[in-house]
This record gives structure tokens, C-alpha cells and sequence, in this order.
């Protein structure tokens, strides 16, 4: 197995990391960096629990290797929050009644912050369409769409 | 109870407070049991599972897997010989003469890394005799089907469980009340059908992950994702031959269960194996193809109804058989034919009632508990069979419900009294929010629009002395730990907790935390996070030990005070007197006492309440027909509605709105309680629309998210509405009942009713594709 030494941007640090080949994204957050709030659901790129931003855009981190991730800038779970203050998406899953389990939130976390970046007020619709990678057996969604609904409302204030 | 408990004005029960969960959970600091850290002592386990449904083991040669580097150790059947089963010890922990399933365990392999014990998996030779396997229930009753357990008349079993020896029945549960035949005689209409309702899996979005280390003293420590970190405890030891208390059991936050993180699945593998890498932990995590096939899956059913009622709608006589699937082992699967016979007729009044309900052994993946243990499986043909009947006699199916429904007072079908129950006031409030009886026009040519209600029951299914047991502590400051073997799945038990502590006791719910992860060393006994028992068993034995540590400040300081503790409250973390208006803080006495009068000695000391809770009142059921006095602790009742469209170009079906009423006796949390009742009828819905193991020779053919799709969100309904009912539970913390697996039982025979009302057909046996739909569209002649 040969080995590579990648220089990446997670949640804000420069981190300087050995990875394996044939290590992912995922495993690479959640054991070489200890970033444990990314989850692993499927290992296979269909239940969204393990997205992650690379460069602004929502990845399934199972599913990319991290010897690309060479130079990239990297946001998980845990980097939403800024100075103790949480992002408006954490605090609206928070009241909404978003979260149950909790075990698909910090993938579905990072998925709307994406979609309120790119579209800082999405349609009922979008918002469906946005999280239709992110799979949740708990809620239902609805208090999830709502809590979108809701961050787009308090950060167009 | 004083009734001045509840004037805590801080997080009285009743108030949708925010999750005690939501911020770890938000900000990814929530542990789940693959979040741990071991550093590089770690071990990885991957398991040799047979190929073969049906086959005796003849061989098994670890010696090449053995000899790789970093194989750190292998265990097979012969290792142990302990057997496993929560009711009907039908397993052992590996097999050792037989496989049942494809899947069933036959070797466990620990090693450096994760790629190293697949491959050594792939070195472990198996030699098998191929048997002829038993894939239906039907077939597995008959007398030429392979005997699935040659040996079942050795195991053992409790008294209410009836297991056939030199069949195939693990458990056969009977009804017979009144006179079924006579009954049909003097009915006006008679509904016949067959339903087969298919296997399906739970899919948490967290896979089963188990860690386990033996210690040189024979300690044993399992970190996992657990709904049964005691039952796991108590069979494991047993398996293992050792003592309860040498088996920790650790369990943080689970990340969805369902059902299939109750009971012993896969947890005994990675403690097996650990036993041959002794002080070195080893982890095991089922990778999503086995969550699908070799995790327990909802049985499959095969059922057959008869039911009847007379000109006027009253129901006659039910004569139904349930033949349950239940896969090479049934953990849960007994239990689940026994609720689903005690169960049988819904939630209805019926005076003649014949019930054969039957635990048939198959080689098909385990059977096990599974959010509804039953209901909803045997709900989809009950349901869609009443309103058959109902429109036999032309009367409509809401009247026909609120006809026949269980009413407080009415005898059930096990010849129970019933208590007060709010189904009524369910149907009436579902029928007016989704407003039944008025047709609403397709939304464009090529869709079909109608609307279909059910109604059901469900009651606790468990041993009949399933305890629970807490104890609530103070910090210095007043604040207090709550100390409970119950495990927060989503479901929002440790909210609802500290809600009745903070009420209970006079505090702030901001003072209240729960003592997580659940351990078996440190944590009260709590039977399992299972039948929706917790908010209403846990809560009792809670609420007693927030009123023990009540009781003993209100104590100490009417001693002080030398006042009458009935002039005594705590209110908002205060000790006050109605008479005098002194007060006193928590802070300044339920650590450190109370100085007796200048500084003479002290008096009390740190406070500790303590609870538990065990119903004391259910009886047995006769062997032969099923009648006893209380077979139950209470039933939760509800009604669900839809208003939908099928897309006659595609067969494709839409919700338009969907309305759902529980009675859940007292909602300690309406927020979280109606989100139990979204997330249930999602899951329901889900199950209707896409659900099913396709089970071929055995194997799974569909064992990804790609092949077995699960709703997401843009399969919801456009509108949702969740009513909440409150007829209180005489025993009930505050009067409540439990919600969260009810929700999901009536949603896929409503959906079956709101087609038949759109299209004029019954599309069969779930799920309801689109395909299917079209199909059965096609047959009816409705499109060409």
C-alpha cells in the first residue's frame, strides 16, 4: 500500500495528513483527524449520512479518496458553528424538532448550509430536491424541510 | 399526589421543550458506538456467514486463515456451546452442526485491520451437506417440509410460549370465544381474502456495531448500539455460562433501531471473538449489505381472514390464521405470533372469534422485533377487509369503524375488560381533518383521487413482569442526574425523563440530565427499549424517584423548620413554605444537610431518590382458547387518514394530505409526540409504497439503498397533520401511554382503502408499487 502526504483545509485548520490509497474522505475525517461527527451509513455513496463540503460543494465522503483532497478546503459537522455561535440551520433543526436519532443530522446539516449558499431562499420544492440524497428513517422530513425553511427566513433577516 | 407538583412553572409536563439530545446532536458531538476511541489496539471482526440456506456443516478449516499475518484470532461453533434466545433458546452463538440461513454465522475472524479479516474470511474452508430448505410458511407446516430445528423439543422456553417438537411451529397461539360457526349463520355479509404481507428491514442509518474486550479476570465489556443493554447482558452471560455481573454492557446514543437493535443479533459475535484476543478490544460493524440480510428483518406474514357482520353493520364473527415467516430463529418471533393472536381482530368488538396464530420456522434471514411487533402487519389485510365489508352492506367505513370499535367497558378478544380508550374521539378527529365523505376533484385528467382511513390497536408486548428502575441525585448545585437503563433511540425518552423529574421534583428541566451512555454496571435495571413501554414504565418508576428525593428534602426541612410538610413545596428549585414564606435552595441542603440550630449537629445528608416499576396485574391466557382476565397493560389506540391521487398514466401514487390521531393518554411532549406520529406514518408509508425483501432460494436479491429504496423526501406527502388525544392510563406517569410504534401500523391499509376509493380495485398484496398499481389497473381494465 503505498502511502501519500496530502496538506488540506478542515474546518478552517491546515492539516497535514499521511493517507493509505485506498483510504476515503470519510475514514480520514473520523480516524486519522478524530472527526467523529461524520457518519458512516452505507459506505457507498446512497444514504448521505457521511457528506461533507469539499471546496463549498456537498460530497458523499465515502466516496471520494483522500489522497485527492490534496489542497482542499474541507467543512464537517463540527466546523458549522462558528466561535460557540451555531450556524442558523443548527439552531432552526434544533427548535424545529429536525432531529431524532440524530444520526443523519450532521450529514443533512452540511447539505442544507450548501443549499442556502447557493440559493439563500429555496422553494419547498428545492428543498426536497436538495435533500433527496440525504436519507432519515426517524422524522419524516417535515420538521427537516422546515428547519431549512426557517434558517433561509432568519438569515434573509 | 399533591397537586402542587404541577405548578412548576419552569417545564411542567405537557410543555414541547427542546431535545436534552439536540445540541450535541446538531453540533456532531453525540457519541454512537463507531465513535469511541480504543487507539491502535483496536481489533477488526468480519464474519464467515454460509452461503446455503439449508445445510449441515461438515467440515470447518481455520488453520490457512489462521496462519496470515495479522489474524489475531478465529472462533467457530465448537467453541462455545452455549445457546442464545429471548424466549425460545433456539441458537447457538455460531453454528455448529447446522446453517439456517444464508448468512447465519459460522466463523467470526479478528485482525489488524478491517481488509485483513476479509480476507481471512475468504481462507476459512467450510465444507456443507446441502439440505432441501423451507422458503414459506405454508410449506413449513406441512408434514413433508424439512424439520428446520431437529432438536426443538430440547429447548427451552417460558410457560406462555407452545413450541410443536418434529415441526416447524415454534409457537401456535389460539383464540376461540363464542361460536364462529353459528356466528357466520346469522351474518349478512361474509369477507373472505389472503394477504402475504413480505419481509422487510428496519434500515436505521446507523449499522449494527458491537465492540467487545475480555479482561484476564474473565470481565467482559461490550460497547454498542444497543435497545437491550440488560436483556443483552443477561442472555449473553447465559450463553457464556457466567455470572450477569461479569458482562458490562456500554451504550451510548443509538442512531435508529426500530427493533433491530433489541435483543442478541450480532453483538455475541464480537464478544466470542474477543475471548481469543484477550485484553486487546475488537470491533465489528455490519457493512449495509448485512444490515439488510443478516440483521433481524420484519417476518413476513401469510394470512388468511373471514370476518362477518349483520345487516346492520355489527360485527359477527372473525375466523382468521396468521401463518408468520419467521426465519431460521425467533428471538422475538414467538412473542410476535402471540401479540398479533392476542391482537387478532384489530381494535373491534367481536363477539365469535376463531384464531390461529403460528411461528413457522423457515430457512429465510431471522425474524425479529420490529417498530409495530406485529400490528401493522396484521392490520393491512384487517383494515382493508372492513371496509370490503363495510361497503358489502353499503354502509359507509367511518360509521362502520365507529360502529364496531373497541369502547371502554367492552369485553376484547382475549376476554379482557377494556379501559378507557380515546379511539372514538380518533376516528371523529381524523374524519374531520381530512373531511371524509366530501369527493375533492383529481388534480389533472390523467390522476384519480380518494380517500381511505384505519383504525388500530397495539398494547406492550413483553414478558408480564418487564420492570423498570431509576434514581435521581443531586449535584451541589441543585442540579440532578437522572440514573435509567432505558436508551434514547430518536425517540426522545431522555427528554421526556428529565421533563417528569423537573415537574416531579420542583426544578428547572435546565437542571436535569441523563447519566448516558446506559451501563449495565452503573445504570438501574431497565428490562429493554422496546414496545413503546418507556413513557410509561420508565416514567413511572422515574417519577417515583423524583417524588423519593421529594420527599426526603421535604422532610428534612419540615424537621428543621419545625413545620408541617404539607405547608412544603419545591418550586423552581426552592424549598418554600405556603405558611411562614421562608425558603430555602436546593443548593444549600441536598448535598450538604441542614446545620441544626447553631451549628448543634447537622441533620440529612446527600439526597438520593429511588423508583421502580413492574405491572404486577397480567395473567396468563389458556393454552387452548386464549381467554384470561388482563392479557395486556393497556392498549394505544388511533385512526389515520389519507387523501390521495393515482396516476393512472404510471401507477404512481401521491399523498395529498395525511392525517393521523393517537391516543397517547397524556402527551408529555406534543412536539416530539407528533413527530412520532410524521416519522411513523413516513416509515408506514414508506412500506407501502416500496418495501420488500425479495427473498430468492433464500437470498436477498435487493440488499442496497439502490435495490431497496426507503422513502425520502421527496416521496412526503405535501401535508401532514398530527392530532394528539388524551383519555388518560390509570397507571400512567401524568396518564400517559407510549406512541412510538403505533404510528406506523394503520398507514398502509389506509393507503390501500384511499386506492380502492380512487380506482375501484384492490392492487393486493403490499407494497404498492407503481408498477403494481399499473398492473392491477391494467387487469381491471381500467387503462388498456
Amino acid at each position: 500500500m503505498s502511502y501519500h502526504r496530502i496538506t488540506l483545509t478542515v474546518n478552517g485548520t491546515k492539516e497535514q495528513v499521511d493517507v493509505p490509497s485506498n483510504m476515503t474522505l470519510l475514514r480520514m475525517i473520523r480516524e486519522k483527524l478524530a472527526l467523529t461527527g461524520t457518519k458512516n451509513g452505507c459506505a457507498a455513496g446512497e444514504c448521505g449520512a457521511c457528506t461533507v463540503l469539499m471546496n463549498g460543494e456537498p460530497v458523499n465522503s465515502c466516496m471520494v479518496l483522500a489522497a485527492e483532497c490534496d489542497g482542499a478546503n474541507i467543512v464537517t459537522v463540527e466546523g458549522l458553528a462558528k466561535d460557540h455561535q451555531l450556524d442558523p440551520i443548527q439552531e432552526t433543526m434544533m427548535s424545529s424538532g429536525g432531529v431524532q436519532c440524530g444520526f443523519c443530522t450532521p450529514g443533512i446539516l452540511v447539505t442544507a448550509r450548501a443549499l442556502l449558499d447557493r440559493n439563500p431562499n429555496p422553494s419547498e420544492n428545492e428543498i426536497r430536491e436538495a435533500l433527496v440524497g440525504n436519507l432519515c428513517r426517524c422524522t419524516g422530513y417535515i420538521r427537516i424541510i422546515d428547519a431549512v425553511k426557517k434558517a433561509s427566513h432568519a438569515e434573509a433577516r | 399526589m399533591p397537586t402542587k407538583q404541577s405548578d412548576n412553572p419552569i417545564a411542567p409536563v405537557g410543555d414541547s421543550v427542546v431535545r436534552l439530545d439536540a445540541r450535541a446532536k446538531v453540533t456532531g458531538s453525540a457519541i454512537f458506538a463507531d465513535d469511541f476511541q480504543f487507539g491502535p489496539n483496536l481489533l477488526h471482526a468480519r464474519v464467515v456467514r454460509s452461503p446455503h440456506p439449508m445445510a449441515l456443516i461438515k467440515k470447518v478449516d481455520t488453520s490457512e486463515a489462521e496462519s496470515m499475518p495479522g489474524v489475531k484470532g478465529i472462533v467457530t461453533g465448537k467453541d462455545f456451546d452455549g445457546m442464545l434466545g429471548l424466549y425460545l433458546t433456539d441458537r447457538y452463538i455460531l453454528c455448529r452442526d447446522r446453517v439456517r440461513y444464508v448468512g447465519d454465522a459460522v466463523a467470526v475472524v479478528a485482525a489488524e485491520t478491517v481488509e485483513i479479516a476479509e480476507e481471512a474470511v475468504k481462507k476459512v474452508k467450510v465444507e456443507y451437506e446441502v439440505l432441501p430448505p423451507v422458503l414459506d410458511p405454508e410449506e413449513g407446516i406441512k408434514p413433508s417440509a424439512t424439520v428446520v430445528h431437529p432438536d426443538l423439543g430440547n429447548y427451552a422456553y417460558p410457560n406462555f410460549i407452545f413450541p410443536e417438537a418434529g415441526t416447524n411451529i415454534a409457537n401456535r397461539f389460539k383464540v376461540r370465544k363464542g361460536d364462529v360457526d353459528d356466528g357466520f349463520k346469522k351474518c349478512a355479509a361474509i369477507v373472505e381474502r389472503k394477504y402475504r404481507v413480505p419481509h422487510i428491514q428496519h434500515v436505521p442509518i446507523e449499522p449494527h456495531v458491537s465492540v467487545a474486550k475480555w479482561d484476564e479476570d474473565g470481565h467482559i465489556t461490550l460497547w454498542t448500539s444497543s435497545q437491550s443493554p440488560f436483556a443483552q447482558r443477561n442472555l449473553i452471560a447465559k450463553a457464556l455460562h457466567v455470572s450477569q455481573g461479569s458482562v458490562e454492557v456500554i451504550a451510548p446514543y443509538v442512531g435508529g433501531g426500530f427493533g433491530a437493535k433489541a435483543g442478541v443479533s450480532m453483538e455475541s459475535l464480537a464478544v466470542v471473538v474477543a475471548s481469543k484476543t484477550k485484553g486487546r478490544p475488537v470491533k465489528l460493524v455490519l457493512t449495509r449489505e448485512e444490515e439488510f440480510h443478516a440483521a433481524f428483518c420484519r417476518q413476513g406474514l401469510v394470512a388468511f381472514y373471514k370476518m362477518g357482520c349483520d345487516k346492520d353493520g355489527n360485527l359477527i364473527a372473525v375466523d382468521n390464521q396468521y401463518y408468520w415467516d419467521a426465519g431460521a430463529y425467533t428471538e422475538y418471533g414467538v412473542n410476535i405470533t402471540r401479540a398479533s393472536g392476542y391482537s387478532s381482530t384489530g381494535p373491534y368488538r367481536v363477539p365469535n372469534v376463531r384464531v390461529d396464530s403460528l411461528c413457522v420456522y423457515t430457512n429465510h434471514p431471522v425474524g425479529g422485533p420490529m417498530r409495530g411487533f406485529g400490528m401493522p402487519e396484521i392490520h393491512v389485510g384487517l383494515e382493508q377487509c372492513m371496509d370490503d365489508l363495510a361497503h358489502e352492506i353499503k354502509m359507509d367505513p367511518y360509521e362502520f369503524r365507529k360502529k364496531n370499535c373497541v369502547k371502554e367497558g367492552d369485553i376484547i378478544v382475549t376476554g379482557m375488560k377494556m379501559h378507557p380508550t380515546g379511539l372514538s374521539k380518533c376516528i371523529d378527529e381524523v374524519a374531520k381533518a381530512i373531511d371524509w365523505g366530501k369527493k375533492e376533484p383529481a388534480t389533472a385528467p390523467n390522476k384519480r383521487r380518494g380517500k381511505g382511513m384505519a383504525i388500530m390497536w397495539k398494547a406492550p408486548a413483553m414478558p408480564p413482569n418487564a420492570g423498570s428502575s431509576a434514581e435521581v441525585k443531586f449535584n451541589e448545585d441543585g442540579t440532578v442526574d437522572v440514573a435509567i437503563g432505558g436508551q434514547e433511540l430518536g425517540q426522545g425518552t431522555f427528554t421526556v425523563m428529565a421533563q417528569m423529574v423537573a415537574s416531579a421534583l420542583g426544578i428547572p428541566y435546565e437542571w436535569v440530565r441523563i447519566s448516558t451512555p446506559i451501563d449495565t454496571k452503573f445504570s438501574p435495571y431497565e428490562w429493554q427499549t422496546v414496545a413503546s413501554r418507556l413513557t410509561w414504565s420508565m416514567g413511572n418508576a422515574v417519577r417515583l424517584a423524583a417524588l423519593d428525593a421529594r420527599k426526603q428534602i421535604i422532610d428534612l426541612v419540615s424537621k428543621a423548620w419545625n413545620e408541617d410538610p404539607n405547608n412544603l413545596d419545591i418550586r423552581n428549585g426552592v424549598v418554600v413554605s405556603y405558611k411562614t414564606e421562608e425558603t430555602l435552595p436546593l443548593k444549600d441542603t441536598v448535598i450538604y444537610g441542614i446545620p441544626k440550630e447553631n451549628y448543634n449537629g447537622w441533620m440529612g445528608g446527600p439526597v438520593v431518590g429511588r423508583g421502580s416499576f413492574m405491572p404486577t396485574y397480567v395473567t396468563g391466557l389458556d393454552k387452548d382458547t386464549g381467554q384470561g382476565e388482563r392479557a395486556v397493560v393497556h392498549y394505544t389506540t388511533g385512526c389515520q387518514a389519507v387523501d390521495l391521487e393515482v396516476d393512472i398514466e404510471t401507477g404512481k401514487l401521491d399523498i395529498i394530505k395525511a392525517v393521523s390521531a393517537f391516543d397517547v393518554g397524556k402527551a408529555i411532549n406534543p412536539d416530539m409526540v407528533r413527530g412520532q406520529m410524521e416519522g411513523g406514518f413516513v416509515m408506514g408509508m414508506s412500506t407501502g409504497y416500496f418495501e420488500a425483501m425479495r427473498l430468492k432460494g433464500g437470498v436477498m436479491q435487493n440488499p442496497s439503498f439502490v435495490d431497496y429504496r426507503i422513502a425520502t423526501s421527496s416521496d412526503i406527502p405535501q401535508k401532514i397533520e398530527s392530532i394528539i388525544v388524551e383519555v388518560a392510563q390509570d397507571d400512567g406517569p401524568w396518564g400517559a401511554r407510549g406512541i412510538g410504534e403505533h404510528s406506523m401500523v394503520p398507514t398502509v391499509p389506509a393507503i390501500g382503502n384511499a386506492i380502492f376509493d380512487a380506482i375501484g380495485i384492490r392492487v393486493g398484496d403490499p407494497p404498492f408499487s407503481a408498477e403494481k398499481v399499473y398492473l392491477a389497473m391494467m387487469d381491471a381494465g381500467i387503462v388498456k
